[in-house]
C-alpha cells in the first residue's frame, strides 16, 4: 500500500497510521534484520534436531543431545550428597560438645540443621520451633525428655511413642473417661493443679484433691508435682502448658489423657543430620 | 530557524511503493589529519590503555584481602576499587555512580553535544583501532573500494583474511582482559593458558570476543544507527544553544565547485569537494544538518580545514557551532553562545547534588556495621518461670583492613540480660573479627516476669550497641516483645 502522507521535516512517507497526532514513519528495515531472521529459524531447526522438542501420544522426541533436566538434577542431587557427606564426616566423628564448642563446625551444624528443621520438624513444631498446642514449644527451658544435646539427639532417634523399640514411652491414664477416678474427683483434681502452678483455686476442692494426687498422680509428677524427666512427666507447677492452662484444658487432660506421636528419625536421616538437628534445636532453645 | 535538511533526494518518486527492506551501503571512511583525529587518537590511546592496564594494578590491602586495585569479586561478594572496598549491603555506591554518569551525560550533551558518542564510547573506540586494522592490511578509501570492486585473487583473499586473523585476535584480547576485573589477574592469565580457569571465565570470553568482532567489525555504524537507543534519547537533552558538529549553512551556501582564480563573490565557501562525506564513519553528510546518525566525532572538521586551506579560505566551515548561532548569522545579528541556561543548571544542579551526596556517603562510612534481625516466628517465648525471651540474629561486620574486636551489649526491658549461643557468661559479648570478615550471632535477651513496678507493653523500645576497642559505638534499634500483661 502507498501512501503519500508524508512527513514536511523528513521528507519520508508515514504508515499512514497516526496515534494521538504522533505518526510513524515508514523507514525500510535494515536488509541484516531479514537475516538475523532466517537464521533464528535455521536456529529452531537445528535446536528440533539436537533438542527434545516435538511433544507426541506416548512421550516426545528426546533429539540427538537427549538433554533431560530431570536426569540432570538428579546428578546435581547426587554431587550435592557427595558434597555434605563431606562436610558430614566432620559431624559423624566429633562430639556435640566438640561440634558447640567448634565455631565452625557450629555454623555448618546450624546451617544444616536450620534446613533440616524446615523440611521435617516445621510441620508439628513451626518453623520457628515455637510448637503449638499438643506439640512442645523447642524454644524455651521446658524439655519432657530432657534438654541437653545428648537428650534431644537420642528424642530425635528413637521418637516418642513412635513404635520404636527404645522409643521415648509414656502413657497417662485417662482417669475420667476410663472412671479411674469419680467425675468429682476429676473436678477437683483440676483445682489442685491450678493451685499447683500457683494460681487462685477453690480451697475445699484443693484439700479433697490431695490424697487423690499423692495416690494417683504423685507416681509420675512427683508428690510436689515438679514432674520426672525419666517417665517424660511435665512439671505441672511451671508457666509451660502443652494442651492449655485454663481450667477447662487442665479438666480434657485428666479425663481423657492425650499423648503426641513424635516418629523416630533414626532409619529417615543420617548420623551426621540428627546431630546438626541437635545442635541446631539446642541453640535454639537458648543452649543452656 | 531554517530548515536544515536536505528534503529532496530522500523523496521517493510517487507511486512505487518504498523498500521493505534497505541494503546497507558500505563505507569507506578516509584517513584525515588534523586536531580532531589527534584528539581522538588520544583519547583512544588512553581509553583502551585503562581497560587493559587497571585490572594489572596492584593495592596492598594486608592479609586476607585481595591485592588487586579494581576487582569485582563475585565470590565474596566485594568490590575493591583502590581505597574503597564495598560489600553487598552497599549497593546504593552504584545506583549514585550509574546516577552521576547519568547526570554527567546530560550535562555534556546540553553543553557540547555527543562528545561521549564521538570520542569516548567503547563503539567509537573500537571501531576506530578495528578500521586502523583495516587500513594496514587493505590501505586507505580508494585501495578498499578498488580491492572490494575487484574479482577473488590471492591477494584480495590474503588481506581480507589477514584483516580478519587481526580483528579476531583484537576481539580474543578485548574479551580476554574483561575477565580480569572479576578475578585475581595474574593467576587467571596463568588458568586461562593451562586450561584450569573457570567455565564462565572462557563463555565470557568467548561471547565477548564474538560481540567484540560482530560489532566493531562488521556491525559499526549499524550499532549506533539501528542497536543504540541513546542517539534516540538524546535528542531530548539537546536544544539550539548545544555545541555541535555543524555546517556554517550562512557561510557555505550557494555551494558549488570553484576553480581557481575565480571569485568568491556571491557564492559560499563549500566548494561540494565531498571530503566531509567521504571521511565520515557514519557515512552521512554533515550538510544535511544535525543528524541521528551523526555521533559528533569532528573528523569532517578536520578534512574540511584542510580543504579551505588549499583553496585559501577561512577555516570552519563545518566546526562545532549552535543551531542558534548558525540562525544569527542567517539573520545577520550576533551570534550570542549561552552556556548557562535552565536546562545546564538543573543538570549541573543534580549532579552537584548527587556527587556530594555520594562523596559525603564514602568520607563517613564507617567500617563498623551491624544488621539486626529479630526473630518473627515466634516473636517471644514465654519460659517456665514467666520470663520472656526474644531471639535476635545479630550481623557484624568488619569493613576495615585490619583485625577488630568488637563489644555487643544490649539495652532494652528493666532486668533484660543477653546470652548467645555457646557463651559461658552473661553481659556483653566480644567479637573477635579477621580483616574483611563478618560474623553472623544467635542472642537470646531474656527479661524477669513483669510484676506491678515493672509493668511491661506488648512492644518496648530496645537497641543494641556495637563498640569498637577504639571507642566507636554503632548503635541500631529494634523492639522487645512480649504478651503484654501481667502474669
Amino acid at each position: 500500500m502507498v501512501h503519500n502522507d508524508k512527513d514536511e521535516v523528513t521528507g519520508i512517507n508515514t504508515t499512514g497510521h497516526e496515534w494521538d497526532g504522533i505518526r510513524e514513519l515508514d523507514n525500510p528495515l535494515p536488509r541484516w534484520w531479514l537475516w538475523i531472521f532466517y537464521a533464528c529459524i535455521a536456529f529452531a531447526i537445528g535446536y528440533w534436531v539436537l533438542m527434545p522438542a516435538w511433544p507426541g501420544l506416548h512421550g516426545y522426541t528426546h533429539g540427538l543431545l537427549a538433554k533431560s533436566d530431570r536426569a540432570q538434577v538428579a546428578v546435581d542431587l547426587n554431587a550435592l550428597k557427595a558434597q555434605r557427606g563431606l562436610a558430614g564426616a566432620g559431624l559423624v566423628n566429633a562430639s556435640l560438645e566438640q561440634i558447640e564448642a567448634d565455631p565452625k563446625l557450629q555454623a555448618y551444624a546450624l546451617a544444616a540443621g536450620a534446613s533440616v528443621f524446615g523440611d521435617n520438624c516445621a510441620t508439628c513444631h513451626g518453623a520457628g520451633g515455637g510448637g503449638g498446642k499438643g506439640y512442645p514449644n523447642l524454644r524455651d527451658d521446658v524439655w519432657l525428655w530432657g534438654g541437653t544435646p545428648a537428650d534431644i539427639e537420642h528424642t530425635l532417634r528413637v521418637g516418642i511413642r513412635s513404635g520404636h523399640p527404645n522409643a521415648r514411652m509414656s502413657q497417662m491414664p485417662a482417669f475420667g473417661r476410663d472412671q479411674i477416678v469419680t467425675p468429682d474427683q476429676v473436678n477437683d483434681l483440676t483445682e489442685y493443679v491450678v493451685a499447683l502452678s500457683r494460681r487462685k483455686a477453690n480451697t475445699a476442692a484443693v484439700a479433697r484433691a490431695a490424697p487423690v494426687f499423692q495416690a494417683q498422680c504423685g507416681v509420675c509428677h512427683g508428690p510436689a508435682g515438679m514432674g520426672n524427666q525419666a517417665v517424660g512427666a511435665p512439671n505441672l507447677t511451671d508457666r509451660d502448658w502443652l494442651y492449655g492452662a485454663d481450667r477447662a484444658s487442665i479438666h480434657s487432660q485428666i479425663w481423657n489423657a492425650r499423648g503426641g506421636v513424635m516418629p523416630t528419625w533414626e532409619k529417615r536421616l543420617d548420623t551426621a543430620t540428627i546431630k546438626a538437628l541437635a545442635v541446631y534445636v539446642h541453640a535454639n532453645a537458648g543452649g543452656k | 530557524m531554517p530548515v536544515l535538511i536536505d528534503t529532496v533526494s530522500k523523496q521517493p518518486s510517487p507511486g512505487t511503493p518504498p523498500p521493505l527492506y534497505k541494503k546497507r551501503e558500505p563505507i569507506y571512511p578516509k584517513l584525515v589529519h588534523g586536531p580532531f583525529r589527534m584528539i581522538k587518537w588520544a583519547v583512544l590511546v588512553a581509553t583502551l590503555a585503562v581497560y587493559y592496564i587497571l585490572p594489572w594494578l596492584r593495592w596492598d590491602r594486608g592479609p586476607g584481602v585481595p591485592n588487586q586495585a579494581v576487582l569485582v569479586d563475585f565470590a565474596e561478594a566485594r568490590f575493591f576499587f583502590f581505597f574503597i572496598q564495598l560489600w553487598p549491603q552497599e549497593v546504593y555506591y552504584f545506583t549514585g555512580l550509574l546516577v552521576t554518569a547519568a547526570l554527567a551525560l546530560f550535562l555534556v550533551s546540553a553543553l557540547f553535544g555527543r562528545l561521549w558518542c564521538g570520542y569516548a564510547c567503547p563503539q567509537t573506540v573500537w571501531t576506530d583501532l578495528y578500521i586502523v586494522v583495516e587500513r594496514l592490511f587493505e590501505g586507505d578509501r580508494n585501495a578498499r573500494m578498488r580491492l572490494d570492486a575487484a574479482p577473488l585473487s590471492l591477494n584480495k583473499a590474503w588481506r581480507k583474511g589477514g584483516k580478519h586473523l587481526v580483528w579476531i585476535l583484537v576481539a580474543l584480547v578485548t574479551g580476554g582482559a574483561w575477565v580480569f576485573y572479576f578475578q585475581d589477574a595474574p593467576t587467571l592469565f596463568g588458568q586461562l593458558f593451562s586450561g584450569q580457569a573457570p567455565v564462565t571465565a572462557y563463555l565470557s570470553v568467548g561471547i565477548l570476543t564474538f560481540t567484540t568482532y560482530m560489532l566493531a567489525g562488521t556491525m559499526r555504524e549499524q550499532v549506533c544507527t539501528y542497536m543504540c537507543p541513546w542517539p534516540r534519547i538524546q535528542g531530548a537533552m539537546l536544544d539550539e544553544h548545544s555545541l555541535q558538529v555543524t555546517y556554517r549553512i550562512d557561510r557555505g551556501e550557494a555551494r558549488g565547485p570553484h576553480k581557481k582564480g575565480e571569485t568568491w563573490e556571491g557564492r559560499g565557501d563549500c566548494i561540494d569537494c565531498l571530503q566531509c562525506v567521504v571521511v565520515c564513519p557514519m557515512g552521512i553528510d554533515i550538510r544535511n544538518g544535525a543528524q541521528m546518525e551523526c555521533i559528533n566525532c569532528g573528523l569532517c572538521i578536520d578534512a574540511c580545514d584542510e580543504v579551505m586551506d588549499k583553496v585559501g579560505r577561512p577555516r570552519g566551515l563545518i566546526a562545532y557551532d549552535t543551531d542558534a548561532a548558525v540562525a544569527a548569522r542567517l539573520a545577520g545579528t550576533k551570534p550570542v553562545y549561552r552556556f548557562v541556561r535552565t536546562r545546564t543548571l538543573y543538570y549541573a544542579v543534580a549532579l552537584l547534588l548527587v556527587g556530594s551526596v555520594m562523596l559525603f556517603g564514602l568520607l563517613t562510612r564507617s567500617p563498623m556495621a551491624m544488621d539486626v534481625l529479630r526473630d518473627r516466628n515466634p516473636e517471644y517465648i514465654t519460659l517456665s518461670d514467666g520470663s520472656v525471651r526474644n531471639g535476635y540474629t545479630v550481623q557484624i561486620m568488619n569493613r576495615s583492613i585490619r583485625p577488630e574486636v568488637y563489644f555487643l551489649a544490649f539495652h532494652g526491658p528493666h532486668g533484660a540480660h543477653m546470652r548467645t549461643v555457646g557463651q559461658t557468661h552473661e553481659g556483653p559479648i566480644s567479637v573477635a573479627l579477621p580483616a574483611d570478615g563478618q560474623r553472623s550471632l544467635r542472642v537470646f535477651v531474656t527479661v524477669p516476669p513483669s510484676d506491678h513496678e515493672h509493668h511491661r507493653d506488648h512492644s518496648e523500645p530496645a537497641e543494641f550497641r556495637l563498640i569498637s576497642q577504639g571507642g566507636k559505638q554503632l548503635e541500631k534499634a529494634t523492639v522487645f516483645l512480649s504478651s503484654g500483661e501481667d502474669e
